[in-house]
C-alpha cells in the first residue's frame, strides 16, 4: 500500500541478472506466498508496492485480514472490473481498487495516526538494503534517484512488526543483507524479519541475521555466500513449506 | 448562513501574489483541485512554494505548473511520477523539501489546529533528522517538527454547500481536510454545490468555518495514474 518508489525497486529486483541462477530459488510470488504464512486472523496489515502487494493474493481462506492503504482506506478489495473503475478510489500505488464490505475511509492524517499510533499489526515492505542491526534503506540513491520516502519512514518508525520482502542480492550481484547500510536510511533498528528468494531470516536484537528457513533446494552455503552481514546458523535449517 | 460562493475563480486566484505559499490537496492525481490549478496556470503567478503530497505528472496536476516554471519550491513526500520535476531538481532550478508522508500530514494538521510543533518518531536516525531537535519520551527518540501554514489552501471536495461545508468521496479525501484548516484563505472547489440545508450535518467532513470561498467546479477530468482492472 505504500510508496511508489518500490515500483522502481521491484523493477530492478526482477530484471537483474541473478548471480545465483538456479531454478530452485523462489520467484516473487513464492516470496509473497511465504510471507502470507506470517499473517494472523484479525491482523490489520499495510502492504508496500511490489512483492508485498502480491501477499494479498495468498491470504489463507477464511482468515480475516484487513489491508490498510496509507492514502486513507482500511479494507482494500480486489482491482475493479472495467465498469467499476472509480478515479476517486486508488491505493498508495495510485492503482484503481475496490473496497471490501466494512471498509472505512479517512484522511491522510488519520491514516498516519493509525500507523504511528501502532494500531497496524504488520507492515510488509521492500528494501534496497537491510543491515544486521535492522536498519533499512529504501528511498534514495544519491545522485541517481530522488523520488521521496512517501510513508515509509512513518511506517518503519512505528510498526511493531516489520517484514522486508526483497531479493537477497542487487543487480551487481552484491549482497543486500549488510553489516551496515551504504544508502541513506529510511529507519533504524526496525526490521524484524526478511524473506528473500533464498531464505527467511530473523534480525536479532543483539545484531545478526538468524537463518530460519531455506528456499526449497537452496543450500546454507548459497545463503552464506549471498549474505555480507553476520549470518547466524544454528542446527539444521529447515526448508520453507510452501 | 454566510454565503461563500464564488463564480469567478480567476478573480479569487488573482488574490495570490508572486512568492505565495500554497497548499494543494490530492494524493497523486486523486482529489486534486483541477479547476484551481488551471486558474493558476492562467494567472501566471510565480515563485510559488507548493505544499502537496506529490508533484503531479508531467502532463497533469502540479506538473503543469512546473512546466511553466511557476513553482520555486516544492514541499512533498513523493515526487517519483514526474520527469520534469526530477530534471529541474537535479539542475538546481527547483528547491525541494521531502518529508515523511505522515509528518507532512501532521505538520499541516498542526498548522490548522494551532499546534506550533510536535514530536514524531518518523525520520529519527535518517537525513530527515539533520538539524532538527530530538527528545526522548518513554524510552524512545522522537524528532521535533513544526507546523505548516499556507497563504492559500486549494482543496477539492465531492459535495459542498454555500456555507462552505464539505464532503469528500473515497480516497480523494487524503490531504484535503487538513489543508482546508491550514490556509489563511481556503478555496474549495466541488463537483456538486448545493444550497445550505441540503447536506446532512452528520455527514460533513470539513466544517465551513475553514473555507473562505467555494466554487462549483467544471469539466473534471479525474485522470487515473494506474488504471488497474480485474479481467
Amino acid at each position: 500500500m505504500l510508496f511508489l518508489k518500490y515500483k522502481v525497486i521491484i523493477v530492478l529486483f526482477f530484471t537483474e541478472n541473478q548471480p545465483f541462477t538456479t531454478q530452485k530459488m523462489l520467484d516473487k510470488n513464492g516470496i509473497a506466498k511465504r510471507i502470507a504464512q506470517e499473517l494472523k486472523d484479525g491482523y490489520y496489515v499495510n502492504l508496500g508496492i511490489g512483492i508485498p502487494t502480491l501477499v494479498a493474493n495468498y491470504i489463507p481462506e477464511g482468515m480475516n485480514v484487513v489491508l490498510q492503504s496509507e492514502n486513507g482506506l482500511l479494507g482494500i478489495g480486489p482491482f475493479p472490473t472495467d465498469a467499476d473503475v472509480d478515479a476517486d478510489l486508488v491505493n498508495a500505488g495510485k492503482q484503481t481498487i475496490t473496497m471490501v464490505k466494512g471498509s472505512a475511509l479517512f484522511s491522510s492524517s488519520d491514516s498516519f495516526a493509525m500507523i504511528r499510533g501502532e494500531h497496524v499489526d504488520l507492515t510488509i515492505l521492500g528494501a534496497m538494503e537491510v543491515s544486521e542491526n535492522g536498519d533499512i534503506a529504501n528511498w534514495k540513491i544519491p545522485g541517481k534517484m530522488v523520488k521521496g520516502m512517501g510513508g515509509a519512514m512513518d511506517l518503519v518508525a512505528s510498526a511493531k512488526n516489520i517484514i522486508v520482502a526483497m531479493q537477497h542480492v542487487n543487480k551487481a550481484g552484491e549482497s543486500k543483507l549488510l553489516k551496515k547500510c551504504d544508502l541513506p536510511l529510511t529507519g533504524i533498528g526496525c526490521v524484524k524479519k526478511i524473506v528473500t528468494e533464498l531464505a527467511v531470516l530473523e534480525v536479532l536484537t543483539e545484531g545478526g541475521f538468524k537463518l530460519l528457513e531455506r528456499a526449497p533446494g537452496v543450500s546454507v552455503e548459497e545463503i552464506q555466500k549471498a549474505t555480507e552481514g553476520k549470518l547466524i546458523i544454528e542446527g539444521e535449517i529447515p526448508e520453507m513449506k510452501l | 448562513m454566510i454565503n461563500k460562493v464564488i463564480t469567478d475563480l480567476d478573480a479569487a486566484i488573482a488574490q495570490i501574489q508572486d512568492g505565495a505559499i500554497l497548499m494543494l490537496g490530492g494524493f497523486g492525481l486523486c482529489g486534486i483541485p483541477e479547476n484551481c490549478i488551471s486558474a493558476l496556470l492562467r494567472s501566471g503567478v510565480k515563485n510559488l512554494t507548493c505544499i502537496s503530497n506529490n508533484a503531479g505528472v508531467d502532463e497533469f496536476g502540479i506538473g503543469l505548473m512546473l512546466k511553466t516554471k511557476q513553482v520555486k519550491k516544492m514541499i512533498a513526500s513523493y515526487v517519483g511520477e514526474n520527469a520534469e520535476f526530477e530534471r529541474q531538481l537535479l539542475c538546481g532550478e527547483l528547491e525541494v523539501e521531502l518529508l515523511p508522508q505522515g509528518t507532512l500530514a501532521e505538520r499541516i494538521r498542526a498548522g490548522g489546529a494551532g499546534i506550533p510543533a510536535f514530536f514524531t518518531p518518523a525520520g529519527v536516525g535518517t537525513e530527515v533528522a539533520i538539524g532538527k531537535e530530538t527528545r526522548d519520551f518513554y524510552g524512545k527518540t522522537y524528532l521535533m517538527e513544526y507546523w505548516l501554514r499556507a497563504d492559500f489552501a486549494l482543496v477539492k471536495a465531492w459535495k459542498g454547500d454555500t456555507a462552505g461545508n464539505l464532503i469528500f468521496k473515497g480516497t480523494a479525501r487524503n490531504f484535503n481536510p487538513m489543508m482546508a484548516t491550514a490556509g489563511k484563505i481556503t478555496i474549495a472547489e466541488v463537483e456538486e454545490l448545493v444550497p445550505v440545508g441540503e447536506l446532512d450535518p452528520n455527514h460533513i467532513h470539513t466544517a465551513g468555518i475553514y473555507v473562505q470561498h467555494i466554487y462549483q467546479g467544471k469539466d473534471y477530468e479525474k485522470r487515473i495514474e494506474q488504471r488497474t482492472i480485474t479481467k
